[in-house]
């Protein structure tokens, strides 16, 4: 059996290029000459970005400037003083958002994820639920999110049965998590069904059980395909969580709100909208680079 | 109760009108070979992968050390375990790397402690040549690796029974001899085994019966010099004519 594993590591293949004599290179007249081509292609390049970023933003500034109603736009939105003057009430306010966006991005996680199973199960006993998933993904999908917060929010109290709550929060939130889940659901089914079906093969030829391997093979790949466009629905979440401020709920949106009716300025808005910016643009830019490193991973698949 | 370990009796698979496997009838004896030859679409695939009850069959027994395994009754699960399988394109986890693809279902399925797990699958990647290669992922490792590392994986359950679906299919023709060589010290080691193969020289070497499947029957069957040196059915030469026109034999 030992002679096994000499015939195998000595098997050229393995280390090829480790041993290769280093050699010195210069690069050639051509080479040079090519590099001098690119070089001067570059600058062009960049003289030609920055003249037309500087002519289209500088036209748009000029247009807004100059403006009949500029300097009463700048007094009404962009009044500093009474922006931080107001600020620390919409911090508190936007408090509730993050704290809103956390919960229902828990319990969307699992909502979503069991209806996601639910409906790529092929277990005969899941049947029945396997059809209520499909029709509340369908309904949930295709309703504006503001008519499910108000539907939730003013028609659960409504029904005046003991045991539910009237708080606006928990009922914003359920209406938040009602909807997203649908969507998380397809995102997480999408992501299951793309992992080849010779993967579950060779799981189950290995003598594991459909849930695991659902949950060591399956499922890992899945999550990692469907990253950038879970990361893309947190990103749309936290900003939709302003729209639970319709029912009362004093997020950062109603905190804007009610300070703005109180001055008739709108700078509160403004304030209101940097904060959401303040986490939403870090999150889109590490979305954006999940997404490369996904793509530079399925390349890197390809070529293997 | 017999020393066979796989026996088939008159098995038969279609895929709705299409009829794939028709009247199959074979037995495996322990430590031995057989090794399944014909062309594409002949039903090699079909019938490795009923052998694992990954397909269904519609007529016929298909037992394991004398017990029907066709039954419906049967725990897949369990038969499965007693089985391992290789495929054409590897099927290694891409998630994971070599050694944790070794020891998932010692882990899971036989209930092994991690560090048994590992001690086990480190001892057949060193008998292997692969154990440098534990920490890596398989997109780093070249396709005969990555079959190699694919027969460990299903060595690592302690199968009863190999079924190798045309492993070197996917690979060009150096990384070929690397994986069958493999199975050739698998052979040599008492592996029972059944394979599918399109390599004639390399079915020659480690059969012990050679069965020709043509358009879902086995029409031919012997020793690998009888079926494959001097074939008698008519439709076996026209076969191993091409084959040989091809530069495969």
């Amino acid at each position: 059996m030992s002679s096994l594993n000499e015939g195998a590591t000595s098997r050229p293949g393995s280390s090829g290029f480790e041993n290769r004599a280093f050699v010195a290179w210069e690069p050639s007249a051509l080479e040079l000459e090519r590099r001098a081509i690119r070089r001067k292609q570059n600058h062009r390049n960049v003289i030609i970005a920055s003249l037309s970023s500087v002519l289209v933003l500088g036209t748009l500034l000029v247009v807004a400037i100059t403006s009949p109603g500029w300097k009463s736009l700048t007094d009404t939105f962009f009044k500093w003083a009474y922006g931080f003057e107001v600020l620390p009430k919409i911090i508190l306010g936007f408090t509730t958002n993050i704290l809103l966006t956390i919960i229902a991005a828990t319990c969307v996680a699992i909502f979503g994820m069991a209806i996601a199973l639910t409906r790529t199960s092929r277990s005969p006993a899941l049947t029945p639920f396997r059809i209520l998933a499909t029709i509340y993904v369908d309904i949930f999908r295709g309703i504006p999110m503001l008519l499910i917060i108000l539907l939730v929010g003013f028609g659960i109290p409504a029904l005046r049965l003991r045991g539910l709550t009237n708080n606006v929060l928990i009922l914003g939130t359920t209406a938040v998590v009602i909807t997203y889940s649908a969507y998380v659901a397809e995102v997480l089914r999408s992501g299951i069904l793309t992992v080849h079906p010779s993967q579950r093969a060779a799981a189950r030829s290995l003598g594991l059980s459909n849930f695991q391997t659902l949950r060591h093979v399956v499922l890992p790949q899945a999550l990692r395909r469907v990253t950038p466009p879970l990361l893309n629905d947190l990103v749309s979440l936290i900003k939709d969580t302003g729209l639970v401020s319709i029912l009362g709920v004093t997020d950062a949106v109603r905190a804007a709100q009610i300070s703005s009716s109180r001055s008739f300025n709108y700078t509160p808005y403004v304030m209101a909208a940097i904060l959401f910016l303040m986490v939403t643009i870090p999150l889109t830019r590490f979305t954006d680079r999940t997404m490369r490193h996904a793509i530079e991973r399925q390349n890197a698949q390809g070529m293997a | 109760m017999s020393a066979h370990v796989l026996s088939l009796v008159g098995v038969r698979k279609s895929f709705g009108s299409e009829v794939v496997l028709e009247d199959i009838s074979f037995n495996v004896p322990v430590h031995t070979a057989t090794v399944f030859i014909g062309a594409s679409g002949s039903g090699k695939s079909t019938l490795l992968r009923c052998i694992n009850l990954l397909d269904g069959i519609d007529d016929g027994v298909i037992s394991l050390d004398g017990q029907s395994i066709s039954d419906p009754r049967v725990n897949t699960d369990e038969i499965r375990r007693k089985l391992g399988m290789v495929f054409q394109s590897f099927n290694l986890f891409p998630h994971m790397t070599v050694m944790e693809n070794v020891t998932l279902a010692p882990i899971r399925v036989q209930g092994l402690t991690k560090s048994d797990a590992e001690e086990q699958a480190a001892e057949l990647l060193k008998r292997f040549g692969l154990l440098d290669k534990a920490k890596s992922y398989p997109d780093r490792l070249s396709g005969g690796q990555q079959q190699r590392v694919a027969i460990i994986r299903s060595l690592a359950v302690r199968p009863r029974l190999l079924l190798l679906d045309e492993i070197t299919s996917a690979l060009d023709p150096v990384l070929v001899n690397e994986v069958l060589s493999t199975v050739r010290d698998l052979k040599r080691d008492g592996m029972t085994m059944v394979l599918a193969t399109h390599e004639m020289g390399f079915a020659k070497q480690v059969a012990d019966e050679v069965c020709f499947l043509h358009k879902g029957r086995i029409v031919e069957w012997g020793s690998p010099e009888q079926v494959i040196d001097s074939p008698r059915d008519p439709r076996t030469q026209d076969f191993l004519k091409r084959v040989h026109e091809a530069g495969r034999l």
